[in-house]
């Protein structure tokens, strides 16, 4: 490289040997590590020949199934990333006391506690999220399939990009030092002229295109594509609940964009947008990423609302109590969830009206959140329950979210605030919520629906181990926090003096060992199912007696979903159709209209990940070429226009009669 | 309502269900998220307009005469699409050609202009470098510029789709999506026209 310096800065950029991290040893180490899995993973998918079937049957799938499936394991596999930037950091605050400076110097450990929060809230929850919706919606609205086939792949795979430069940033060059939201004017070109921010600013980039599309496209799939009959107010719980939340996606996720684009023109360009000199304004960054970034939060939260709706009243054998309040409550925590920024940085100086307002709006929000849990209680009350794990992970939830609630509820007295604001006590309570509300809803979806996507229940022994691990180490881990918030400890520090404090460092890090291992009771429990499939199958496509449209087709439902489109008359549409003893048709079956696979998607996101790369590094003759083939591409896509088929009426017959075989060998 | 409640509910369609199509519906909601985009611009432009930073001011840069070609090349262009759809509409593919080549022109004529202004404001001493004021300005005005010109790309992309294909459904609908996007743009550039330059030169 070093032959002809002006060519090799013109073709690489800012991108040298240096860039490659070997000089520390823990990255180095991290990189063997994953170099040698990724090798044996990839190794394994050539020996087995398994390229083609990926390749045909799920990375240019336009299936939502699949799709939804691949989201979900994208949030899995990532979680494992950011799991091990936390256990990273809670060992290094439990050791780094007095004398000992730890093993992670601050301009490492910086970078992991960016790289934690980008990744758990990017990279895992996003996902997850998505996921779910893209698997249950169609089914519970009774369609065959989103409104944008294409868009849903294609979203998938920019989010999947963005993931995968954050990983890059690993290996190559390094991540952003800056916070999770990257506050300028340290996240300026002046404090942070590295390639961190660069990662930060085009991850997000690309990955929020997807997320944006996949918003328009389950909002549309909601609106229009709902079963027949199946009128607003009948929607089941967790489709209402998507629908707020892809509502609040296409509100939300378009002032990220514009904020990140002001952000790397300031670094790129020299502009004076959010610059301390000539005229910048740094707090209208800060303004306009809460703008987003509290919607955000109920993004996350609001489809597991939904989920834990599904499962109480699934678990409870009743329907579920108070519908309309649920529904109405979902769309004022929507509304309000744009009128409560400002409580993330009450100590600005807006004065004291602005933070009153906003004190309040916050306060208020407790309102329809409470009216939710009480809906769960009544509809727990006299009911015939039943504690399988999701119901399990629901009432965990239920206890952790109110604490989580409450905690917060004290952060939003402005007053309060500004003793609290950065300190643990705030860390302890959005990890309260999110682990609590997010992550065990999350659990109880994939305890729940997993029969549903793969025809067999997960196993109940390594679930409830991951249970009562995740469970009892979230409380180790967090609640120490609280006590040490209320001594005055904020958050982000990679050494401490006092030597009293490291008692409850120490109770935290037992916390994170204790769910380290309930993730891994979770990976086994994943591989205990697996082995034991036959035992656990699912022949009836109702494992649990469910209540929902998903649950009358079978375990995986068919490509084209449902052989007839179902006609709705109830919320609940399965149970009613099950109290009227409804008999699915054996004969006359039609053809059914699907889309087409196609790879496209798969191969913008991958232009979009090499642009990507060439931007952070800049390395401009490479932007240009991948810019250039990025809308070639796009142009080359819109030229197709045979991108459905019909699956014959005799296929359908032949997968129906297989059905109608399985069932009967179950009786 | 007696003789239909005694009636057995139906609980499946025996016939092939086709839902309305939502193209028009997504791109409009994808309108509306575009639209938030200049939302934030305006807002930023708001707060930053007035910081000059010793630099020059809107009242000294701004050439109104020159704004108002722009912006009469923009309204009219705006006019062209919808003589373009109304022979769509008519099922004419070559008058809708002809008139989205018109609107392509006018459009193209735009950015020239703009882009001419652009170059003077920096050769100027007046680029985006110099104040908060111009930083906003730039990204404002250059975010409506960038719609644009993708806005040509596509519809140079839609003409060739037109005359391969005819004005079959799939490129109405695509037709239909376009003309959003530009009555979209031209919506926001009256609010920039306004907002910007009208109030810039004001004392």
């Amino acid at each position: 490289m070093s032959d002809h310096p002006d060519l090799a800065k013109l073709i690489f950029g800012r991108l040298t040997w240096e860039a490659i991290p070997l000089h520390e040893p823990i990255l180095l180490y991290t990189f063997i590590a994953v170099a040698l899995g990724g090798i044996a993973v990839l190794g394994a998918i050539t020996y087995f020949r398994l390229w083609g079937y990926l390749w045909r049957e799920w990375f240019t799938s336009i299936d939502h199934k699949k799709i939804g499936i691949m989201y979900m394991v994208l949030g899995l596999v990532m979680l494992l990333r950011g799991f091990a930037d936390a256990i990273m950091m809670r060992l290094q605050q439990a050791v780094a006391f007095g004398d000992s400076a730890g093993y992670l110097p601050p301009h490492h450990y910086d970078q992991i506690f960016t790289a934690h929060g980008v990744i758990m809230i990017f990279f895992v929850a996003m996902p997850i999220v998505t996921g779910l919706m893209n698997y249950i919606v169609p089914l519970q609205i009774g369609a065959r399939d989103v409104a944008f086939p294409f868009l849903n792949n294609f979203s998938f795979w920019m989010t999947t990009a963005g993931a995968v430069l954050v990983m890059m940033s690993l290996f190559v060059g390094e991540f952003a030092r800056t916070g999770w939201l990257a506050y300028p004017p340290l996240s300026g070109i002046a404090a942070s002229p590295d390639v961190g921010v660069d990662y930060y600013i085009w991850a997000l980039q690309i990955a929020g295109v997807g997320t944006l599309l996949s918003g328009v496209n389950l909002l549309v799939t909601i609106i229009k594509m709902r079963a027949p009959g199946m009128k607003l107010m009948q929607m089941p719980v967790f489709t209402w609940t998507a629908l707020c939340t892809n509502v609040l996606i296409v509100a939300a996720f378009p002032v990220l964009t514009a904020v990140l684009a002001l952000l790397s023109l300031d670094r790129y360009l020299g502009f004076h947008v959010f610059t301390n000199e000539l005229g910048g304004n740094a707090m209208m960054y800060v303004n306009l990423i809460w703008i987003w970034g509290h919607p955000e939060v109920y993004i996350l939260i609001l489809p597991m609302f939904g989920v834990f709706s599904e499962v109480v009243s699934t678990f409870s054998r009743k329907r579920l109590f108070g519908y309309t309040s649920m529904v109405y409550a979902s769309i004022v925590i929507t509304v309000l969830a744009y009128l409560v920024w400002l409580h993330h940085f009450f100590t600005m100086g807006s004065g004291a009206s602005v933070n009153s307002f906003f004190g309040i709006t916050t306060m208020i929000i407790s309102i329809p959140t409470g009216a939710k849990i009480f809906n769960w209680l009544f509809t727990m009350y006299r009911g015939r329950i039943t504690f399988e794990l999701p119901m399990m992970w629901t009432v965990a939830f239920m206890v952790t979210f109110a604490i989580g609630g409450m905690t917060g509820v004290l952060l939003a007295v402005p007053p309060a605030d500004f003793s609290l604001h950065n300190s643990l006590f705030l860390i302890a309570h959005f990890h309260n919520v999110i682990i609590g509300g997010v992550l065990f809803g999350a659990f109880a979806a994939i305890n729940f629906w997993f029969p549903k996507a793969f025809g067999f229940k997960l196993d109940p022994f390594w679930g409830k181990c991951s249970f009562w691990l995740w469970v009892v180490g979230f409380y180790f881990a967090f609640m120490p926090l609280y006590v040490l918030g209320l001594m005055g400890v904020t958050r982000r520090l990679n050494h401490f003096e006092d030597p009293s404090l490291q008692i409850w460092f120490q109770i935290a890090a037992f916390g994170a060992v204790l769910i380290a291992l309930g993730i891994a009771c979770m990976l086994i429990q994943f591989v205990v199912s697996f082995r034991r499939r036959e035992a656990l199958r699912d022949v009836t496509g109702d494992p649990w007696g469910g209540r929902t449209l998903e649950w009358s087709t079978s375990s995986p439902p068919p490509a084209y979903n449902f052989a007839f489109t179902p006609q709705v008359h109830d919320s609940d549409a399965w149970w009613q159709m099950k109290e009227h003893g409804y008999r699915r048709p054996l004969s006359g079956f039609i053809d059914v209209h699907m889309p087409k696979n196609t790879g496209a998607g798969i191969i913008l996101a991958g232009i979009s990940t090499v642009l990507g790369f060439a931007l952070i590094w800049q390395m401009w003759p490479l932007v240009v070429l991948a810019f250039v083939s990025l809308l070639a591409t796009a142009i080359g896509h819109t030229f197709n226009y045979k991108r459905d088929f019909y699956i014959p009426a005799t296929e359908v017959a032949a997968v129906e009669a297989a059905r109608t075989e399985q069932l009967a060998s179950h009786v | 309502m007696g003789a239909e409640a005694r009636e057995p509910l139906q609980f499946h369609l025996e016939t092939e269900h086709h839902p309305q199509n939502g193209t028009l519906l997504g791109f409009w909601l994808y309108l509306m998220s575009d639209c938030l985009i200049f939302a934030c611009m305006f807002a930023v432009y708001g707060v930053l307009g007035r910081s000059y930073a010793g630099g020059p001011t809107g009242a000294e840069i701004f050439e109104l005469p020159l704004v108002a070609v722009n912006t009469s090349l923009l309204l009219l262009s705006s006019i062209t699409y919808g003589f373009a759809m109304l022979e769509m509409q008519r099922n004419r593919q070559r008058g809708t050609l002809i008139w989205l080549a018109i609107t392509g022109l006018l459009g193209a004529g735009f950015i020239g202009i703009e882009l001419y202004e652009f170059t003077h404001l920096i050769a100027d001493g007046a680029g985006p470098q110099r104040s908060a004021f111009l930083s906003s300005f730039f990204t404002l005005v250059g975010t409506h510029g960038l719609h644009v010109s993708c806005g040509i790309i596509w519809l140079i992309t839609l003409m060739v789709q037109v005359s391969k294909k005819g004005l079959i459904a799939e490129n109405k609908r695509r037709l239909w999506c376009l003309s959003m996007f530009w009555h979209f743009l031209d919506v926001v550039w009256v609010g920039v026209f306004s907002f910007v330059y009208l109030m810039g030169v004001l004392p």
